[in-house]
């Protein structure tokens, strides 16, 4: 009846993977409607978001009972404690897949102000990042999550880029402001996303090394 | 889910002192059931009421209903032989008989029990009883060496072996793992969680980790009540009465 401890850590372990894959096509497909001026796209992403806020609750729910139950030590115990940071990360990037629909669901009701360049290139490095931090976590692989840190600067980066562009726009031509404001808001989602990846990879060194790199400046 | 055993109101005394008072339990099939809390509760008293071990105790005294098969083990019609080939028990220390070889150990109960079988049958059976307990690829080539020189996780793995020839339904654990290393205990425990595929288990635990990991269910006793019974990962994140969450947390006992 009752499942061994370690297929409970594999179901756990793909539980995660299975929320990762619908934030990360929440993502890709909210710029995508964005960008391809696709409305209808969005629903997609809004169905999406309902799995990944059941999965929020059942993975905090296998964690817990996991730890009541199973006394996990070690290597088990910092999994299941970086599953559960995980997740609540995961569900974060979820919501910011959600505000960039609500930009987007104004912005595909005006005319584009120009065409989008910057922000899908976040956008691609934010999904990658997710991606490698989610690999690094089901492989325990350190070095990728430290790979994709580094990725957060670009993104940082562009934010910036994006803004200062539509800062001109905006200057030349006061009646692009709100389209412009709202894209700005996107390429903010879009940075927060990348940090959200952050913080998986760090809990995925942490969970691998037992070696705590938040709040430390950049990494060597 | 259906249930293996359902005990009704059951009351047990030695003499005069009541050490199991008006326990109502429905224990499902094919599942892991732990009893578990302090010592004194009554939980080896319960499960020993399970099978009627306690019958020759001198002044051992049960009142109420355990239904087994659609019928009370405590009606007179019942034979305790036949009740305890059915419902099986393995005890805290590993008793193989001392005098018999690992493969006797586990052949004793066919030769005594039921109709007569060939060789060949009970050899089957024997391999099919340590397969399922997990220790036969360790002893398919010492069959023949004492029961009692075997390690006591071993031995223990025997005895489950032992109990599982006879064809049980419910097997009855009292204190498995209590005597051995932590290697053999989580084999056991492994073992259990394996065989509830099959079989009801229950199991009395005052490891109270050991329940949390073995069990789908948990009943805690405390003074021969039953104090609470749910999902084990109810009890242990949230259970519904405060001396259970006492009791786990190790405010008392």
């Amino acid at each position: 009846m009752k499942k061994h401890y370690r297929e409970e850590l594999g179901n756990l372990r793909e539980t995660v993977l299975r929320m990762g894959g619908l934030i990360e096509q929440m993502t890709h497909r909210a710029i995508q409607a964005l960008v391809e001026r696709k409305i209808e796209m969005l629903a997609e992403v809004k169905a999406m978001e309902i799995q990944v806020n059941q999965l929020h609750i059942d993975i905090d729910e296998i964690c817990l009972e996991m730890i009541a139950l199973r006394q996990p030590t070690a290597a088990d115990l910092r999994f299941i404690a970086a599953a559960m940071k995980i997740n609540t990360d995961m569900e974060r990037i979820g919501d910011q897949a959600i505000n960039v629909t609500e930009r987007a669901e104004f912005l595909l009701t005006v005319p584009p102000v120009k065409p989008l360049i910057d922000i899908p290139r976040m956008a691609d490095i934010a999904k990658e990042m997710l991606r490698d931090a989610l690999d690094a976590f089901v492989n325990g692989n350190d070095q990728l999550a430290y790979d994709a840190i580094k990725k957060d600067d670009l993104v940082d980066q562009l934010k910036d880029q994006v803004f200062r562009e539509l800062l001109t726009y905006m200057m030349a031509d006061p009646t692009t402001i709100p389209r412009a404001l709202d894209l700005i808001l996107v390429s903010r989602h879009l940075e927060r996303i990348a940090d959200h990846a952050t913080n998986i990879c760090e809990d995925v060194i942490f969970m691998v090394k037992g070696k705590d790199v938040r709040h430390q400046g950049p990494l060597a | 889910m259906e249930n293996a055993l359902k005990v009704k109101d059951l009351c047990a005394w030695f003499g005069d002192h009541q050490v199991l008072k008006n326990i109502a339990m429905d224990i499902r099939r094919n599942s892991v059931t732990s009893v578990m809390g302090p010592s004194g509760c009554g939980k080896s008293t319960f499960i020993r009421c399970l099978n009627r071990m306690h019958d020759l105790t001198p002044g051992f005294r049960v009142s109420g209903d355990v239904i087994f098969d659609g019928r009370n083990i405590y009606s007179d019609k019942i034979d305790p032989v036949l009740l305890r080939r059915k419902v099986g028990m393995v005890f805290q220390q590993p008793n193989p008989f001392p005098r018999m070889t690992a493969y006797e150990n586990v052949a004793v109960g066919l030769k005594f029990n039921g109709r007569k079988r060939s060789r060949s049958e009970i050899a089957d059976a024997v391999e099919k009883s340590l397969k399922m307990a997990a220790l036969w690829e360790e002893l398919k080539d010492h069959l023949d060496r004492p029961g009692s020189s075997l390690s006591g996780g071993q031995q223990q793995r025997l005895c489950i072996a032992r109990a599982l020839a006879v064809e049980p339904e419910v097997l009855l654990m009292d204190e498995p793992c209590s005597a051995l290393d932590p290697v053999s205990t989580a084999k056991i425990e492994e073992l259990i969680e394996d065989l509830s595929d099959k079989y009801t288990i229950v199991v009395v635990t005052h490891n109270m980790q050991q329940a949390g990991r073995i069990s789908d269910y948990v009943a805690f006793f405390l003074m021969g009540d039953l104090i609470e019974m749910d999902k084990a990962a109810k009890i242990f994140t949230n259970p519904s009465d405060k001396r259970t969450e006492e009791y786990i947390t190790g405010r008392f006992g």
